[in-house]
């Protein structure tokens, strides 16, 4: 396929590539931005994860935290019954009290969303306050192994099935063996397949699986070809494979977004997902991310968790904030 | 009816030229028993000067050059001089009053010496430099190189030996070298001066001068474009007041040792180290 | 409220128990000094810490004869493996009291808490670690078998890193077998006492470690000491040169680690975010008060904005306050003088034409402090791209080839420090190769490791502190070798012990 075809569709390249927009000049420009130093990156995320949040600063961090996150469930044992649990945890994370915050959005397979939006009722909705959004992985998640047209009928589907954001997966494959063409292509297909029929379009986030990508400039490489192909949010990782979201690959993804809005004013949203698990772990994030791109990334527009197990660990060290004295895992529900 | 000799006339040794002394002015060197031999050059400051300007733009090809490289240079300059090995014993014999075995065994052993510092050229670093085993992700290593420009007063009571043992050792790891011959032996310096300029040695890594060393020894040791001062020579020197001088600009200073200093500029990797510096690099070391 | 200003982190001061005053410690006691007393303060608030006595000449003499009846009475005649136990001993106490050791430097020393907790003492205990393990292992020095300690020490340090240049100095000095005497800086003396306090704990024979407190005075009477074999000296260039004067013709060994003017050099092929925080540990590490700081930044001219203006972004996160609060960034500059030689370096310098810019910041009104600065448009030959101004000021310069860039950086009488920052191994090591500096860090910066050997070339000083070399400037070698006959230059001994003054390390 080549990208000749998707052109129009892929505004930001033409507007920072120009018109003549090839496989080629993408993987010159690709290859054209500058390198990363691995051990300077990951002191660099080591030194922030050193930052001290206390008292009230760490009170708004958690309620942040918690408004960030896009609660989990992505097991081929899911049923529409762990669905519905996990829209009500995500609806009323604490159920001994009311002032908690609610998730961003709930992440499901596909064949869910019907489920989780059944459940979220009127609670459903991208911009309504309060609201929850339904998020669903696509493109033959976790692998992306399958055919263009199931792809792009698998995000379909679920934008039609009332998928507010689709995370989809590149094609890792495609991109070690250099064929950056083909990734950007199915990019900004499966954006095109994200239109809904009113024309507006879901969100789309953009999986980079950087444990497969494995070094830092690969991800930074794909970060940039993601931006370009249309990506409202790159993504680290499936959680499928080890490993999953760090501190240092989400520092650079972080800069990347700050570049492409130096360089544009555009904002890009950066979801690291998998492994993410305690308070303390999202609180270094939430460090990175006010340090490097800026605090007004810590929006649910523009930032969010990919967990499941993250949320109990915040509502423990909310409780205790509150109460002054530590709590225990039957104060928090499981879902 | 016997043949009228053809004399030398000795001048100074300067990036690679053999100037008269600018100041015009030479001083008799005289044989043991007081016969006249020569006249040589009398080195004022600005020759010392002009030896520093031609050494300092010595000093970036020649520590540049592989040691490979250099330690041929080295090798070479014992071949040469082994070939004018009768020239350097007579005036030996002439100069120092020694008997002509003496003088042969300096010469043998000036040869000597220069093998085996030409040895240590390519050798030098992996004994003196090290890999260290920093706690991160690191390579870390640590390698000597060359100081720069040496100042060198030669041992005065040594015609060849004590020369070559001061010189050899500063040349192998680079460093390019302004000496002050012996004041009374100085025929030999600047026949090895002829040595140098014939052999692969480039103009400006040895620069001769000979004359007053408590003249000149005070210019060398403040000059701010010398990086270091081998005293090995100047025992007879106010050589505190050297040190003194040489440390206004924090040169590196050997002082002299004790007893005759021809001994003292025994062969020793020390003599090589002294002028070097320990430079070391550290960088970056990651998979991803 | 904006996250960014993170709520208060203070670090608890509760761990500290200081006295009132200190003694000298000589011969294993604290004793009173026989010169009047001063204060040593907390350059964040200016407010007393502690008195601290300073040693009279007299009491430099005293300090000096129990480090002499130390070394000829017990620390010579003890084996090596009994001397690394004693420094171990030292390591894991430092370890111990770690916490403590950091506040009380933080405090003293005006420097963040997550400097002190995180490089000053940690590598603290590092050095004594490394050394350690040097005691019983001598012969592998470099000066041949058996090598023999010098004597007595005598060991002048600044302020800047006061816990960890007492480690550099004293460690090696002690798994040598030496004694030493030690002075402290006069605005820096706290963590030099509580060291002392932990020689005690680790049993130390009496006298092997002296500490001796004061100013110019002090040091002077214990460098020009008749009875002290060593000297080694980490300071201002100036008085480095002082004391290589005073030391001439003296059988006195001499190390001297001094200032610096160092050129971080980035390329346009540079890893750009990782030279960003380079630039910014090369200067604003320890506010600056770095003899090996990147203070010149030489940045290729192609890419001079992009950097210059990432900089400015970058800066603009730097938290600059209360040393003990655990997000502090860049801390108090340590004394007022040295706060007034900063202002007037840094007016020169605008004076002289430079563009000034420091990142928006509320400096507190007690204390010594000074912001963040960069200078652009600064000219090889101003004032600040020559003179170590030793606070957090950068000068920024460019070139526009990699020949230029080490001719610039070479451009200076020191010679202590450099950085590279490019993607290409084969440039990087040409240009490490032409730099004259003693410690090259290439895409990395103010990095510090007991094992790797750290001094400079030219002014900055002679020497080197760390490693075998740091070892061997405290070590000679076992005899001075038979006078070698003129017929023995062939039969080469491989480390004779001819050259035993030090010179070049």
């Amino acid at each position: 396929m080549s990208i000749d075809k998707v052109v129009n569709s892929a505004p930001r390249a033409i507007e920072v590539l120009g018109g003549d927009l090839t496989e080629s000049s993408l993987k010159r420009y690709l290859n054209g931005i500058p390198g990363v130093d691995a051990v300077g990156l990951e002191a660099r995320a080591a030194d922030l994860g050193t930052r001290s949040i206390k008292t009230t600063s760490k009170a708004w961090a958690l309620d942040t935290i918690i408004s960030l996150i896009d609660l989990t469930t992505l097991e081929g044992a899911d049923t529409p019954g762990k669905v519905r649990s996990l829209v009500a945890k995500g609806l009323t994370p604490d159920a001994g009290d009311p002032s908690c915050p609610r998730v961003a959005a709930v992440c499901v397979y596909g064949d869910m969303v019907p489920y989780a939006v059944e459940a979220l009722g009127a609670f459903h909705g991208d911009g309504i306050e309060g609201g929850i959004n339904v998020a669903a992985v696509a493109t033959a998640f976790p692998s992306g192994r399958a055919s263009l047209a199931v792809k792009l009928a698998d995000t379909a589907d679920a934008v039609a099935a009332g998928a507010d954001e689709i995370d989809m997966v590149i094609d890792r494959g495609a991109f070690l063996s250099g064929r950056y063409g083909l990734v950007f292509d199915e990019i900004v297909a499966v954006k095109e397949a994200c239109r809904r029929a009113d024309g507006t379009f879901a969100h789309l986030k953009v999986i980079l699986e950087t444990g497969e990508l494995n070094t830092y400039d690969n991800v930074r490489r794909a970060s940039w070809l993601a931006i370009l192909a249309g990506a409202d949010f790159i993504k680290t990782s499936t959680g499928k494979v080890a490993p999953a979201a760090t501190l240092p690959v989400t520092v650079l993804m972080l800069e990347v977004v700050r570049d492409w809005y130096r360089l544009t004013g555009e904002k890009i949203g950066v979801k690291p997902a998998g492994g993410i698990r305690t308070s303390k772990d999202a609180i270094k994030y939430a460090v990175a991310i006010a340090e490097t791109a800026g605090e007004e990334w810590l929006q649910p527009q523009l930032f969010r968790f990919g967990a499941s197990s993250l949320l109990n660990d915040v509502l423990l060290q909310r409780q205790k904030l509150a109460t002054g004295h530590y709590s225990g895992a039957d104060y928090v529900t499981i879902d | 009816m016997s043949r009228l000799a053809v004399l030398k006339t000795y001048k100074l040794y300067i990036g690679g030229k053999f100037p008269r002394s600018e100041s015009g002015r030479v001083y008799e060197i005289v044989g043991s028993s007081g016969e006249f031999l020569a006249n040589a050059a009398l080195a004022s400051r600005k020759d010392a000067r002009d030896a520093v300007v031609a050494a300092r733009g010595a000093v970036s090809g020649w520590s540049k050059a592989t040691g490979y490289n250099r330690g041929q240079v080295l090798y070479r300059i014992a071949e040469l001089l082994e070939g004018r090995r009768a020239q350097f014993v007579d005036e030996i014999v002439a100069v120092e009053g020694v008997n002509s075995a003496v003088a042969a065994a300096q010469v043998d052993a000036a040869i000597d010496r220069w093998i085996w510092y030409a040895g240590w050229a390519d050798k030098y670093v992996q004994v003196a430099g090290n890999a260290n085993a920093v706690s991160g992700p690191f390579f870390n290593i640590s390698v000597p190189e060359p100081t720069g420009v040496v100042a060198i007063i030669a041992p005065q009571d040594s015609s060849l030996l004590g020369l070559v043992s001061a010189i050899a050792p500063a040349l192998v790891s680079g460093n390019a070298v302004v000496v002050v011959a012996s004041e009374r032996f100085a025929l030999s310096a600047i026949s090895l001066a002829e040595v140098l300029a014939t052999s692969d040695v480039p103009g400006g890594v040895v620069n001769v001068l000979t004359g007053s060393p408590a003249e000149i020894a005070p210019w060398l040791a403040s000059h701010a474009d010398v990086n270091a001062l081998d005293l090995l020579g100047a025992g007879e020197l106010d050589w505190v007041d050297l040190q003194i001088a040489a440390a206004e600009t924090l040169k590196r200073v050997l002082p002299p040792e004790g007893g005759s200093s021809a001994a003292a500029a025994a062969p020793s990797l020390e003599r090589i180290t002294a002028f070097t510096e320990t430079k070391t690099v550290w960088h970056t070391k990651s998979l991803i | 409220m904006s996250f960014l200003e993170y709520a208060a982190a203070p670090e608890s001061t509760a761990l500290l128990n200081l006295q009132s005053e200190y003694g000298l410690f000589i011969d294993g006691e604290f004793v009173a000094g026989s010169d009047p007393t001063f204060s040593t303060i907390s350059p964040a608030t200016e407010k007393h810490i502690a008195t601290i006595a300073t040693a009279s000449a007299g009491d430099v003499d005293a300090a000096v004869a129990a480090a002499r009846r130390a070394y000829e009475k017990s620390w010579s005649t003890l084996s090596g493996r009994e001397r690394g136990k004693y420094l171990f001993r030292i390591a894991r106490l430092v370890q111990e009291r770690a916490r403590e050791l950091a506040v009380a430097e933080s405090l003293d020393n005006g420097k963040p808490i997550k400097e002190s907790r995180d490089v000053d003492v940690p590598l603290v205990a590092a050095w004594f670690f490394y050394y350690a393990g040097w005691a019983d292992k001598l012969d592998y020095a470099g000066l041949g078998a058996s090598p023999r300690a010098l004597g007595v020490a005598a060991q002048v340090i600044p302020w800047n890193f006061p816990l960890l240049m007492l480690a550099w100095k004293i460690a090696p000095a002690l798994a040598a077998g030496n004694t030493v005497v030690l002075k402290p800086a006069e605005t820096t003396p706290l963590t030099a006492l509580l060291f002392a306090e932990i020689v005690q704990q680790a049993g130390l024979p009496a006298g092997v470690v002296n500490i001796v407190t004061g100013a110019g005075e002090t040091g002077r009477a214990l460098v020009d000491h008749p009875d002290v074999n060593k000297v080694a000296f980490t300071g201002s260039t100036a008085v480095g040169r002082e004391i290589a004067r005073s030391v001439a013709g003296t059988s006195k060994r001499l190390t001297l680690e001094l200032g610096g003017k160092g050129a971080n050099i980035v390329f346009d092929d540079a890893p750009i975010d990782q030279a960003v925080e380079g630039i910014v540990r090369g200067i604003f590490f320890n506010q600056g008060h770095v003899c090996c700081a990147g203070s010149r930044l030489l940045v290729q001219e192609n890419i001079h904005d992009e950097v210059v203006e990432r900089l400015k972004t970058r800066l603009q996160t730097l938290r600059v306050g209360d040393p003990l609060d655990k997000n502090t960034d860049v801390g108090a500059i340590n004394s007022a003088e040295q706060l007034q030689r900063i202002r007037q370096l840094s007016d020169i310098g605008e004076a002289e034409g430079a563009e000034r810019w420091s990142p928006a910041c509320d400096l507190p009104t007690e204390g010594f402090w000074f912001a963040p600065t960069i200078f652009t448009n600064v000219s090889t030959s101003s004032r600040i791209a020559r003179d170590e101004i030793f606070g957090p000021v950068l000068s920024v310069l460019t070139f526009r080839t990699p020949a230029e860039a080490v001719a610039k950086a070479n451009n200076t009488p020191y010679g202590l420090s450099a950085g590279i920052w490019s993607d290409k191994g084969s440039k990087i090591l040409a240009v490490a190769d032409k730099l004259r500096a003693g410690v090259i860090w290439a895409n990395t910066f103010n990095q510090f490791d007991p094992a790797s050997p750290f001094g400079g070339y030219k002014e900055s000083g002679y020497g080197r502190e760390g490693g075998k070399q740091g070892l061997a400037a405290y070590l000679q070698a076992a005899a001075a070798a038979p006078a070698v006959s003129a017929t023995a230059a062939t039969a080469a001994p491989a480390v004779s012990a001819t050259v035993t003054k030090e010179v070049a390390r």
